[in-house]
């Protein structure tokens, strides 16, 4: 019995053969065992959080900024509680992650021991799968099951939850390859996957008049590849393109088919396309709400391809002509062997017109706004950060409001994996942890908290974790004092009655760096912010920039809750009828 | 169909009962994952039945009766093959043709003048007396849903009764090769 082990070597073993490199977490009597293995070994790093909510987001913003698999190491009761909100947002937003929690020892389960709490009872339906290890010998299995999982088919979080006697117990390592799984909790494509619908969907392609691509994070996930391979494929087809919030970077923006985003606070040009094309092809994207605002005047009179690798996603909301259930990357490759083998070509007079109709769209210049004066526009804000930032690597996580939507508007996106964003879940404080984790993952690289006075506060405990490792990432506070997103609902549907939306005793921003050893720049009018930027790049330290920004500016243009795609607010001025208002105000 | 915060716009199709078929691995908290999804996502469970049914292979066969419009019922069975340790769905209805049936258990409170209808009864519906330490009368029958639900019907139109029952459990009725 020469070659046994404990349990909490079995987890590091398992973690260094999975190709870990960092782990974000916060240690607890239930873990003690995996952190005294942790201190006896240098191959694996820690990255010590300050709660454990801020340990997932981090984990999160490595695992999409790098494409690998983030890990958390948490331990039971309130540890395993405060990943609750990361783990469903990584299951929303597909990010690959294992969460390792400890839990009481197994004689005490069941008897409300101290710490304890039901981890994976409570985790069920907030993870891709779960695990309660009650045999150290199978640690090892479930480990590897665990990471497979994890990146498998549609990604997501899985929890691995270990008893702490079973973490103290001996046990046998089982390598990776020597590990089965059966392949019904696996997703696997058919091998030659419909071969037939990819045939039909190409000769609905070449034969549109008005197509137009709708493409999601699903892009992402499924690797670079699969973004130059959509790429090549829209460009080939010469077709208007649209990208939901989380598929920005899939196409430059700056590429010349690229119409930017679609949805509630979308491009006018992309939504109008969205509603008058005939043929629509969604690679990786799920008709989410925010996107398809009112279901029966969505895209009315067009034929859709829907590309998606979970099953459940075709037909949930909008019902479809093509479904095809498979990876991004393989798919879109098969479809431009098609289109080659049989000499597609889409007729190039409608398509032309076509074009026509959407440059007068974009005559509208939907993302006007008035920029007078030396108060800071928080869209020029973004502006900037975008101009003084586009020559350097960048990514940019955000929170969640109005800034993001700023963010996702005004930076302008060239590649994949750098815009990391909270989407579905639409988690305020996902942004700064997230940086952290992207910074880890990128040493070298300009990491950028877009961010709202109010989101910033929810991890700002994570303050402490940035300066401490080191990691220069910058805070770009679009301060308005307000929740603004939650502003701006309450001025467009609730009469201008701002119910707790403003934010009184703001700490002053500057000095809450200072206080943790980091810098803190503040712009109050349009003379600071380019200034204040170029300070904030060049230090090397973790920065919180304060941008004082127009206080009651508005995110447009916007699809109120209950609209269509063509009924789109532009500004202020222009008012939804009142009873689709009335409608809209019990939605989302 | 669709369970998007924005009314559907689509012809919904009639509500139907479905039974399905789940085979998964017997590990713990799988039923958990199965009925959290069905309370989670909103959708109805009439009744459900498990049990292991292989034991070399750590199979359970859970039976799930519920109802809703074909749309639903084909959103139900993705989101449970989403379910790791979920092997297959069946949906039976689809399938063709199926036999079903379920178990309930009659606690008869019976005197000497109802006696003499509750044997007929329970004659006629070919429900078992049976024996227990106590001699008291206890029913099982044993059939299709309809045929349980008459005779509980009847019997209650006779005397006061005690009922548990199983739920249906189905099966594929269609033709198949050994070899498969």
């Amino acid at each position: 019995m020469n070659n046994e082990i404990t349990g909490a070597e079995i987890v590091l073993k398992s973690l260094a053969e999975q190709g870990v490199e960092v782990v974000f977490g916060y240690p607890g009597g239930a873990v003690l065992p995996i952190y005294d293995t942790l201190f006896k070994q240098n191959s694996i790093k820690h990255v010590l959080v300050r709660q454990e909510g801020g340990a997932i987001h981090a984990a999160e913003g490595y695992a999409r900024s790098t494409g690998k698999t983030g890990v958390v190491l948490v331990t039971s009761g309130p540890g395993a509680t405060n990943v609750v909100t990361g783990l469903t947002d990584a299951m929303m937003d597909s990010v690959p992650i294992v969460c390792i929690t400890g839990q009481v020892p197994q004689h005490l389960i069941g008897s409300d021991a101290f710490q304890e709490c039901d981890t994976t009872g409570i985790t069920r339906p907030c993870t891709k799968h779960n695990y309660l290890v009650k045999d150290v010998n199978k640690l090892s299995s479930v480990f590897h099951e665990a990471f497979t999982i994890a990146q498998n088919g549609r990604p997501g979080p899985v929890l691995i939850d270990i008893p702490k006697d079973v973490q103290f117990a001996s046990g046998t390592y089982e390598e990776k390859n020597k590990i089965i799984i059966p392949s019904h909790r696996l997703f696997e494509p058919s091998p030659d996957f419909e071969k037939n619908k990819i045939e039909e969907a190409v000769e609905l392609i070449s034969k549109a008049k008005k197509p137009i691509f709708y493409i999601g994070g699903g892009c992402i996930n499924s690797g670079p590849k699969a973004s130059k391979l959509v790429r090549e494929f829209i460009n080939m087809v010469g077709s208007p393109v649209t990208m939901t919030l989380m598929g920005l970077g899939v196409v430059g923006s700056s590429d010349k088919n690229s119409l930017g985003m679609l949805g509630m606070h979308g491009m006018y040009e992309a939504n109008m396309a969205m509603h008058e094309c005939d043929v629509m092809i969604n690679i990786g994207a799920r008709f989410d709400d925010r996107v398809t605002g009112r279901l029966d005047a969505f895209s009315p009179n067009s034929k859709k391809i829907h590309i998606d690798i979970d099953e459940s996603n075709i037909n949930k909301t909008i019902n479809v002509d093509v479904p095809i259930i498979g990876d991004v990357k393989q798919v879109v490759e098969k479809m431009i062997s098609v289109w080659k083998d049989k000499k597609c070509k889409i007729d190039t007079d409608s398509l032309k017109l076509w074009w026509d109709k959407i440059n007068k769209w974009k005559e509208v210049d939907c993302l006007n706004y008035n920029n007078e004066g030396k108060q800071i526009k928080p869209q020029y804000a973004v502006q900037r950060l975008y101009e003084l930032t586009k020559n350097t690597k960048t990514f940019i996580t955000t929170e969640v409001g109005q800034h993001q939507m700023w963010a996702a508007q005004f930076y302008k996106f060239e590649e994949p994996n750098r815009w990391l964003t909270s989407g579905g879940l639409g988690t305020m404080g996902y942004g700064f942890p997230a940086a952290i984790g992207a910074q880890v993952g990128h040493p070298d690289a300009l990491v950028v908290d877009i961010a709202g006075d109010a989101s910033i506060l929810m991890n700002i405990q994570e303050m402490s974790t940035a300066v401490q490792y080191r990691l220069p990432v910058k805070i770009f506070i679009l301060n308005n004092e307000y929740m603004g997103m939650v502003r701006q609902w309450q001025e467009l549907l609730h009469g201008g009655r701002y119910s707790e939306s403003y934010t009184d005793s703001l700490p002053d921003f500057v000095k809450l760096a200072e206080s943790y050893k980091a810098v803190g720049l503040r712009a109050k009018t349009t003379d600071d912010l380019d200034n204040v930027i170029n300070q904030m790049i060049e230090t090397k330290n973790t920065v919180i920039a304060d941008i004082w920004v127009t206080k009651e500016e508005n995110c447009f243009p916007m699809i109120q809750s209950g609209s269509a795609h063509n009924e789109m607010m532009l500004s202020k001025d222009q008012k939804q009828d009142k009873k689709s208002a009335e409608k809209g105000k019990i939605l989302v | 169909m669709n369970k998007s915060v924005y009314a559907s716009p689509d012809q919904v199709s009639e509500i139907k009962r479905h039974i399905l078929t789940v085979l998964v691995d017997n590990e713990p908290g799988v039923l958990a994952r199965v009925i959290g999804m069905f309370s989670g996502r909103g959708y109805n469970i009439d009744s459900l039945n498990v049990a292991e049914v292989s034991n070399d292979e750590n199979i359970s066969r859970i039976t799930i009766v519920t109802h809703g419009t074909s749309e639903v019922v084909s959103q139900i069975e993705k989101q449970l093959l989403r379910i790791v340790p979920v092997h297959s769905v069946t949906n039976l209805d689809q399938e063709g043709s199926s036999v079903e049936a379920e178990v309930a258990l009659v606690y008869i409170y019976i005197s000497e003048t109802n006696k003499k209808k509750v044997y007929q009864l329970c004659d006629l519906y070919r429900a078992r007396k049976i024996e227990n330490e106590n001699n008291t009368t206890i029913f099982e029958i044993a059939g299709a849903s309809e045929r349980v639900n008459r005779f509980i019907k009847e019997i209650n139109e006779i005397t006061k009764v005690e009922i548990v029952r199983s739920g249906p459990v189905a099966i594929s009725s269609i033709q198949k090769n050994e070899e498969e």
